[in-house]
């Protein structure tokens, strides 16, 4: 029977870890649904990146208020999170405060004195994210696409950790052990008098109650990740390494386009060939993205990465204007939409079946897609390199070259290219009469 | 004025130093032909060996491609670089950040490999060879705004060298509260020069007019005709077009050395 705590233990660490592995194979395998793009050249750049932007916050910071909140919850979080190891162990083996044995008193109260001290930083963090989120006006925490339950899960996320932080320090204020020992406890010392009339038995109950609480916590916060906005906190170091390292202006020159454009220009095509004999039919590829499966997978990593936090929509010309357009809306459907086909295809036995629903439409609508400017500022923003553009210019290129369905304005102008060289009306032949004019 | 165009040049057996890409704004708009006749000024005075396509310029294809047209573009592109590369063009000027990026970024994967230079670019070039100095300009203790065109700025990070010719004007400068990376677009980019807005509250050049008036400018500099023209709209809605000019650098440097 004295073993049961650590069976109990083990079971719920296998269970909560093998739920979240089970949800990452579903998360690579929907990513993995986009087309393929290559992103593993210029390695040394790609790895400056994600030490520099992801490891190193450094686009964070850019606001410094939010930057400075959020690099107190990183490094809580991170340096924090030492802590389980040691808890994992305990739970495991049924020992007590493992380390403390392992590493000496010395070195084991300047451990979790600075996880204490953090806690309580995280904890202001939290809650003035919170206020931020909840009652400062913040606009870019009100937008449409902010209503429901992207509110809610931002703020499912901030109560979790709130909570977590003060179940450690409870946990520490209520070991007497640990108290007695005084050393290492430079914020719980002034938790545990609140506790002062409790008898040991009590104490021992609340700690071990707080503990238990505490790690479980844990692994429930662990396995909501993949069902919240906050896989941020993983996702984002890949997706910085895989991000676009081009010019932001360098917009990709479709290969499939190249191919036909070289033939309608080559005097020597024929243009009633047959395919040669034995020429597998290729289906002709499908220009631009009406649905998640049409964009390459890093624009569905982008969506995963997506942790709603709106800077770029904060900076959208469009978006500033009134107009619908919202960068991170285009993110957030992206994402939902995928969920979507991800879970048709597990209904189905690993098939999607058509649903009659696509990201074009019946997320994203061309009002949005036409109101861009292409001005790159939602990209300049992102605190993880994120690339809405990217997708925008997909969906107005199947808009163009699938359906014709740009704004009349548009294709006069586009005629005008076609006809005259020129997106205004001007005859070719007069292009060099500004010289002699004035 | 004396425009030389590529034809001609090949018809003497001449290789000009540097091409100048004119852009169809350039080319046809009223307002961004100033623009390039003040730039051809430049050019004479620092004795450039220069040429333009004239009536084999065609559109480079930028606003097609960011509407969306991939084929129109890239039928436009080939073309262009056809004429390019058959004489032989290695550098290309602009005064258009549009198609500088376009030339710059865009053209090489399809064949046409050039070295690119933004107008403000090849000026500050020309001022560290010695070829062209901006000394006692009348433009002296006037207090300019720059507002950076996206596609020289945040899409190419071109952010220093048309602060530094503004500076050597020995105006005044002043930056807008957003600017360089985070600077506003002027409204046009992404092919919205040739249509309506979408429904909204505020047109997109009237928010950055906003921008540049707070600083309380004499002029507002720019260094791409879309913007200029968007910028110019702006003052003209906020009825300020008797106070605040709107000017490309290429104007202000022609102008304050009376070129």
């Amino acid at each position: 029977m004295q073993y049961l705590p650590n069976i109990f233990f083990a079971i719920a660490l296998v269970a909560g870890i093998g739920f979240f592995v089970m949800n990452i194979r579903k998360l690579i395998r929907n990513i993995k649904l986009g087309k393929d793009v290559n992103r593993t050249d210029r390695k040394p750049e790609r790895l400056k990146n994600m030490v520099m932007i992801a490891l190193g916050q450094s686009k964070m910071v850019k606001r410094p208020f939010s930057g400075f909140l959020h690099i107190i919850v990183y490094l809580g979080f991170i340096i924090i999170n030492i802590e389980v190891v040691e808890i994992i162990i305990d739970g495991l083996f049924g020992t007590h405060r493992v380390f403390q044995g392992l590493l000496g008193n010395g070195f084991y109260a300047f451990l979790i004195g600075t996880f204490e001290v953090l806690a309580v930083l995280v904890f202001v963090a939290v809650v003035l994210f919170w206020l931020r989120r909840n009652i400062a006006n913040i606009k870019r925490f009100l937008s449409s696409e902010m209503k429901g339950w992207p509110k809610n899960d931002g703020n499912i996320i901030l109560y979790f950790e709130m909570v977590l932080m003060s179940l450690f320090l409870i946990m520490n204020a209520t070991d007497t052990a640990f108290q007695t020992a005084g050393i290492g406890n430079p914020i719980s010392q002034f938790i545990a008098p609140f506790f002062d009339g409790f008898s040991s038995e009590a104490l021992h109950i609340i700690e071990r109650t707080a503990w238990w609480i505490h790690i479980l916590g844990i692994l429930t916060f662990l396995n909501y990740l993949y069902y919240s906005k906050h896989l941020h906190i993983l996702l984002a170091f890949p997706n910085t390494y895989f991000a676009n390292l081009n010019p932001k202006g360098q917009f990709t020159n479709l290969d499939s386009v190249t191919a036909e454009v070289k033939l309608m220009m080559d005097p020597d095509a024929d243009p009633y060939a047959m395919p040669e004999e034995g020429a597998e039919e290729t289906v002709p590829e499908k220009f631009g993205a009406s649905d998640v499966t049409d964009l390459n997978w890093v624009q569905l990593l982008n969506s995963y990465t997506c942790t709603e936090c709106g800077r770029c929509t904060s900076s959208c010309p469009a978006n500033l204007t009134g107009k619908k357009l919202s960068p991170r809306k285009i993110m957030m459907d992206t994402r939902d939409r995928l969920e979507e086909v991800g879970e048709n295809i597990d209904a189905n036995n690993g098939v999607f079946k058509d649903d009659g629903k696509q990201l074009l439409n019946d997320y994203i609508s061309p009002e949005e897609l036409w109101a861009c400017t292409s001005c790159n500022a939602c990209v300049e923003e992102c605190p993880v390199n994120i690339d809405p553009l990217s997708i925008i210019t997909d969906m107005r290129r199947y808009l163009v070259m699938e359906e014709s369905a740009a704004p009349q304005e548009l294709n006069m102008m586009m005629t005008n290219v076609e006809n005259n060289g020129a997106p205004w009306q001007y005859n070719q032949q007069d292009r060099l009469n500004w010289k002699d004019e004035e | 004025m004396n425009v030389p165009t590529m034809a001609e040049m090949m018809a003497q057996g001449k290789q000009p130093e540097v091409l100048f890409w004119v852009g169809a704004a350039g080319s046809y708009d009223d307002r961004a032909k100033k623009i390039s006749r003040a730039f051809v000024k430049i050019l004479h005075e620092a004795k450039v060996d220069f040429a333009v396509l004239g009536t084999e310029e065609s559109s480079t294809g930028d606003a097609a491609k960011r509407a969306g047209n991939e084929f129109l573009f890239q039928m436009q592109a080939m073309m262009n670089i056809e004429v390019l590369n058959g004489y032989e063009v290695k550098k290309i000027v602009t005064c258009d950040p549009h198609s500088f990026n376009t030339l710059k970024n865009e053209y090489p994967s399809l064949g046409g490999k050039y070295e690119v230079f933004h107008h403000t670019q090849f000026i500050q070039k020309l001022i560290s060879e010695g070829r062209i100095s901006l000394n006692d300009t009348t433009l002296k203790g006037k207090k300019v705004t720059f507002h950076d065109p996206c596609y020289l700025g945040r899409a190419n990070e071109v952010f220093e060298s048309p602060r530094d010719l503004i500076k050597r004007l020995g105006v005044n400068l002043t930056e807008m509260k957003r600017n360089k990376q985070s600077a506003l677009c002027c409204g046009a980019g992404g092919a919205q020069m040739f249509k309506e807005p979408e429904k909204g509250d505020k047109d997109i050049n009237v928010l950055r007019t906003e921008d540049a008036l707070a600083t309380k400018p004499n002029i507002i500099a720019t260094g791409c005709p879309y913007c200029n023209t968007m910028m110019t709209d702006g003052i003209k809605f906020k009825e300020k077009e008797t106070q605040v000019l709107v000017k490309d650098i290429a104007e202000l440097i022609a102008e304050a050395n009376n070129l």
